[in-house]
């Protein structure tokens, strides 16, 4: 197998891939989220407007009002209280309406992403998963995921709506005066630098947080799986100590992470609070000595009802700075997500030039073939010759390997087969014999094109398998691993799940074909008991009985078995092989096992070492050879 | 209420820092709402254009702000300190007290069960604990301060927020009271779909060998259009917080802003000033924030509720096999004896997982134990080593009952190989080293000799510092089956078990390390459970177990005349092969 990658954290985070999920997003939704820009525009207006409420009613209303009494500005205190009621229900009603949109786009956009991710991922090579570390893959799904569901809902909206209130705070700084909004802009820019020192440490102590967590929780998992392992080792105090180590580097990481995070807020806060006290002051000066203010109005002086405004405006810069400073984290930790998201959905999918189909097939006495959509129990290659004639011809499914000199090897440095010649008659059952290592998996892999080879070296019934569409190639192969995979869902679900349409009694044949009927019966629910957590609850000679099941509902012509019974004890695997006799009966099969009992009656027998076969034949020829098969069925040889 | 007690003992020496977070925000809360009136009356002295007020007010305004600060960033720092202790004490604390847990205990919970709760449950108890000491203390706090300050500057005025809390409280709280469910029902859908992830990448050969990509596909995006509905539901539900509080805030301002600009005109400015007017609605934005934010720590505190329990669980389980005190801690030889044992693995069940059963091995013999799956052999042997306690009758190790032992001596002395064995990530030697820390480089490549290992090792380029992955993924099952007996060897038992422990060997070497064991640790004690009936043919004494019991019981020969299951057995095994 090719080597596996590590998890890679610390790659180069690049804002292309935000670019695109803003493009994404906006593809998809581009209507909604210009109604969403709309109404943040029409809400931080609101707001602005809002912030400016206070000092109109105490120029308009209140200062008048003190000397000229209740009744002359009555009127116009209706009047501003009627206005802000407006304001304010158009800002809610915006603020409403973009949040009930935002909910809509933000989910929206996480499922076609999941979605993306997941079709492209069911169409990647098995090298991909090959080289790929599970753990890796899955926190791709579940914390990168999570990260943009954070950015697109919350981080994206809360940046425009605070970038928006900005500029409309300092378009409004300006016109009442611009040496105070200078002042300003020394705070922001101080506030500016702090964030991104603090925000900066927080982000990456963050990084480094997720680093160790994952550290931690890795060893955890190990020690979990192996807790009983430690038991019987009496390995608890070592086991302790080595957690400690990890445990404390996680609390460093965490605290430093946090202590940056936290403190930006009441730091930002505070500084503009120092920055309202140095605007008030140099404010009051401005109006004491009567200096000529600047600003977007022209010059004129400053009146306290302007300071009063402009010392309100500043307090709500201040928030909105410190707001989008909060975002920070997200962002970095949203960035690297995409980065990992749109790697999976960019992914190259398995390559398939395939053409030849398989079709259900009448086949007349005198072997003429006709494609039909009924069941006949008869299959065929539908082979169009679209370089030649265009014609389309029929050749039954018999199941007739051949491979001819393939030579393969997974990286370009390490060759793992060489010269490999085989010739599987329909209905015979070839098998493969050789230490781990030595390429029976590998073969059995070029066969299904899990790894596909240069062309016209297999041969399917006489086609080249190059030619013939994955899909179509892989349903007329069987294949029972020796590690077993079963699926969340009944026992009755997994056997199904090698034909779709099985009915419940083709499930329970295939079952007792198995031999596994015996065992199931005897589970709490029988064939409804619910397997979760890859079949945890069965051992793993039941599991692979149920894969066995499997692959017998779905009756393909040739089946691959590798290592298929090699956890189900000697006499459970006698009454099996009855079983799987039944199975093979009229179908090629390609068998790789340990034990040389399940192989003994093969037709073919080939030994294969570091790639090369080096003996091939039936039992009794090869005993008769005395060569390497003979020393292992003797015992003088060692497999591993 | 206990699991909270629980976990509160979990802060441990960050008892301090648990303290001084919310007394430090406390500091900043007061300085937060003491700042807006000093503002206010900043702003009144602008008004009468006295610049050394408004300088002298200034003045106390950064004072309060460096206090504030100084407040603000001592309770971060003591409140990260807090929650990162508070996480990492109980990880410590939950991991501790798993190594203490039985064989049965780790049953009953499963490893993949006991891995969520060791790591995202803790994640999520420790988000809840950090919002607790800093959210759920700030918010309830500010919303006291800024009444207080409110009520201070005009109570009639106040009366006006106290109107609306109850109004915003009742909305926040019908709004959690809907989506409180269906949250809950999302983290399971969550779950449900990850899981589905999970399954196709470690079973991705099945998907494509039984091309079943595309049904996949479609059970994945019905399960992700299932969250995403769901999702956007709660969502929105969730989304009417902001408007509700939003709408709240403005009829406060309105109210205020109309009865206080007639109170200030009314009065010429005497009940009630301009800048009191204008403090007195920033106390209403302060007051109705804190209780939105208190309103959704609630709704964290309640997600993480269901982690806390599950943390609970663990945690208040006591381990159901201790050592007992002052237990033997020399086990005198390897002869162990079975009195009328019974066991079943849950006290309520009524199927016996072994019955009666009677065995008497001496010191240094070998057994041989022989029988289907699920009939009872790796749960006898687990019972000699006290994996398991016996539910009736009474095993003997070294002529005295196992329950007198001290566990570690018992186990040091009683070997294992499990049948479900485990390598864990580290060098051969770290893992042989499991063993004996103190082993030297010879004993280490004498017991791999032993267990016919040191060959393939030496054979590795880097041989005894080769790396294992975890799970000892890179070693084949034989290698690894010799490395675990290896290990096993290396603790010098008196008793050595090896439990299905050469089925990925060949013949051969399965006979040489037999004949290793024979001749190199003859008082040894040696049970080996087998399906291969080579390799207990040559045993002092051959038990056959069927359905709990010991069916059959002799050496070789006497079970061979009794024609009974171990011939059977022995006839398709061993004749078959003489056939050809």
């Amino acid at each position: 197998m090719p080597p596996r990658r590590g998890f890679v954290t610390d790659k180069k985070i690049d804002p292309k891939s935000l670019l695109r999920l803003l493009k994404y997003v906006f593809k998809k939704y581009k209507f909604q989220l210009v109604i969403v820009a709309i109404c943040i525009m029409i809400s931080s207006v609101a707001s602005v407007i809002a912030a400016t409420f206070m000092q109109r009613l105490i120029d308009e209303v209140i200062l008048p009002g003190i000397d000229s009494g209740m009744s002359a500005v009555g009127n116009d205190l209706m009047k501003i209280i009627k206005t802000m009621a407006s304001i304010y229900l158009m800002g809610l009603l915006a603020n409403t309406l973009y949040n009930q949109i935002m909910a809509f786009v933000g989910q929206g956009t996480i499922k076609s992403l999941r979605d993306d991710m997941f079709d492209n991922m069911e169409t990647l090579p098995i090298r991909y998963f090959d080289t790929h570390a599970h753990g890796e893959i899955m926190s791709t799904y579940t914390n990168d995921v999570d990260t943009l569901r954070m950015l697109v809902g919350q981080s994206i909206p809360s940046l425009f709506q605070s970038v928006l209130s900005l500029s409309v705070v300092v378009i409004t700084m300006l016109n009442y005066s611009i040496w105070l909004t200078i002042v300003v802009f020394i705070v922001i820019f101080t506030m500016t630098k702090i964030t991104g020192k603090f925000g900066g440490r927080s982000a990456r102590f963050m990084v480094d947080q997720q680093s160790s967590l994952a550290k931690e929780e890795g060893f955890v998992e190990e020690m979990m799986e192996g807790m009983k392992v430690v038991k019987v080792f009496t390995h608890e105090e070592e086991a302790k100590k080595d957690f400690d180590i990890l445990n404390e580097k996680l609390y460093n990481d965490t605290r430093q992470a946090n202590e940056n995070a936290n403190a930006l807020m009441p730091i930002l806060a505070n500084i503009g609070n120092i920055a309202y006290v140095v605007l008030a002051i140099i404010g009051g000066l401005l109006v004491v000595t009567k200096t000529p203010n600047l600003s977007l109005r022209g010059i004129n002086t400053v009146s306290i009802g302007v300071i009063v405004s402009f010392l309100s405006l500043s307090r709500s810069l201040s928030m909105t700075v410190s707001q989008m400073s909060q975002q920070v984290s997200t962002v970095a930790m949203a960035l690297a997500g995409s980065d990992r998201v749109f790697a999976l959905i960019d992914e190259k999918s398995e390559e398939d030039e395939g053409y030849v189909t398989l079709v259900r097939a009448n086949i007349d006495d005198e072997g003429n073939i006709t494609e039909t959509d009924e069941y006949t129990g008869k299959w065929a290659w539908k082979h169009y010759h679209a370089q030649s004639d265009h014609s389309t011809t029929y050749v039954e499914l018999k199941g007739d390997i051949q491979m001819v000199d393939v030579d393969f090897a997974y990286n370009p440095d390490k060759q793992v087969l060489y010269d490999i010649s085989l010739y599987a008659h329909p209905g015979q059952k070839i098998a493969f014999v050789g230490a781990t290592g030595a390429g029976k998996t590998t073969i059995t892999n070029l066969i299904n094109r899990f790894y596909d080879i240069p062309d016209g070296k297999i041969r399917y019934d006489g086609i080249n398998i190059n030619k013939i569409k994955k899909p179509d190639l892989r349903r007329s192969l069987g294949m029972v691993l020796q590690d077993v995979n079963l699926f969340t869902g009944t026992v009755m679900d997994n056997i199904r799940y090698g034909k779709l349409d099985a009915t419940d009694e083709e499930c329970i044949e295939a079952a007792k074909l198995a031999n596994a009927d015996d065992f199931i019966t005897r589970l709490p629910d029988g064939y409804n008991t619910m397997l979760t957590n890859n079949g945890a609850q069965l051992s793993q000679g039941q599991r692979q009985l149920l894969s066995i099941a499997r692959a017998a509902v779905a009756n393909p012509p040739v089946m691959i078995l590798d290592e298929a019974t090699s956890s189900i004890d000697t006499r459970t695997e006698a009454l099996v092989q009855k079983g799987m006799d039944n199975l093979m009966k009229g179908r090629t099969v390609f068998v790789i096992a340990h034990r040389l009992s399940t192989v003994r009656n093969s037709d073919a027998i080939m030994v294969l070492d570091h790639g090369h076969i080096i003996e091939r034949g039936t039992h009794d020829q090869l005993l008769d050879m005395k060569g390497t098969y003979y020393q292992l069925y003797t015992g003088a040889f060692e497999l591993e | 209420m206990n699991v909270i007690k629980l976990l509160a003992k979990e802060i441990g020496e960050y008892k301090k820092d648990t303290i001084m977070t919310p007394l430090f925000m406390i500091g900043e809360v007061a300085m937060e709402c003491m700042i807006p009136a000093i503002m206010a009356i900043l702003i009144d002295h602008m008004y009468t254009e006295s610049i050394t007020m408004v300088m002298k007010y200034g003045a106390i305004l950064i004072v309060l702000a460096i206090i504030s600060l100084y407040c603000g960033a001592s309770s971060a720092r003591a409140g990260a300190r807090a929650g990162a202790g508070f996480a990492k004490n109980l990880r410590k604390d939950l991991f501790y007290h798993v190594q203490e847990f039985s064989f049965k205990d780790i049953d009953d919970f499963s490893s993949s069960s006991l891995v969520t709760r060791l790591t995202s449950d803790v994640s999520s108890v420790q988000n809840a604990f950090m919002m607790i000491i800093r959210m759920a203390v700030r918010a309830p706090l500010m919303v006291i301060f800024s009444v207080i300050m409110a009520v201070r500057i005009n109570s009639e005025m106040a009366l006006i927020f106290f109107a609306i809390i109850p109004v915003l409280g009742l909305g926040l709280f019908t709004i959690f009271r809907v989506a409180h469910p269906i949250f809950r029902r999302i983290f399971k859908k969550y779950d449900a779909l990850n899981n589905s992830v999970q399954e196709n990448v470690s079973g991705i050969r099945v998907v494509k060998s039984f091309v079943r990509e595309n049904y996949e596909i479609e059970k994945f995006n019905k399960a992700s259009e299932d969250v995403r509905s769901n999702f956007v539901k709660a969502e929105r539900i969730v989304a009417l917080n902001n408007p509700l509080m939003m709408a709240c805030m403005y009829t406060a301002m309105l109210l205020v802003s109309y009865i206080g600009a007639r109170m200030i005109v009314e009065s010429g400015a005497t009940s009630l000033t301009t800048g009191e007017l204008s403090s007195l609605t920033s106390y209403g934005i302060q007051i109705l924030s804190s209780l939105m934010m208190l309103s959704m720590v609630f709704m964290m505190i309640t997600f993480s509720a269901e982690a806390a329990n599950r943390i609970g669980e663990v945690i208040l389980r006591e381990s159901s096999l201790t050592s007992p005190e002052n237990g033997l801690t020399e086990v005198k030889d390897g002869s162990i004896k079975f009195d009328n044992v019974t066991f079943k693995y849950n006290a309520k069940s009524k199927r016996r997982a072994l019955a009666e059963i009677n065995l008497d091995i001496k010191s240094g013999q070998t057994i041989g134990i022989i029988g289907g799956t699920g009939t009872g052999k790796t749960t006898l042997i687990q019972l000699i080593p006290r994996l398991y306690d016996v539910t009736e009758g009474t095993l003997y190790v070294g002529g005295e009952d196992v329950r007198k032992y001290d566990l570690d001596a018992l186990r040091n002395e009683v070997a294992v190989v499990l049948q479900k064995n485990v390598l864990f990530a580290g060098t051969i030697k770290d893992n042989l080293r499991w063993g004996n820390k103190e082993a030297s480089d010879e004993e280490i490549e004498r017991v791999c000799k032993l267990a016919q290992a040191d060959e393939f090792i030496q054979q590795f380029p880097d041989k005894y510092d080769t790396m294992i992955s975890q799970g000892g993924t890179n070693v084949s099952g034989g290698q690894k089956q010799r490395l675990c007996i290896a290990r096993a060897l290396l603790k010098k038992p008196k008793v050595l078990i090896l439990d299905d422990s050469t089925s990925a060997v060949d013949t051969k070497t399965d006979a040489l390390i037999r004949k290793a064991f024979k001749q190199e640790i003859p008082d040894t004690t040696k049970i080996i459970i087998a399906q291969r009936v080579a390799s207990v043919e040559d045993a002092d004494q051959i038990i056959v177990m069927d359905g709990g019991k010991i069916v059959e019981h002799g050496n070789h020969e006497e079970l061979m005349k009794l024609n009974g299951i171990y011939a059977e057995i022995y006839n398709t095994q061993v004749k078959g092969k003489e056939e050809d």
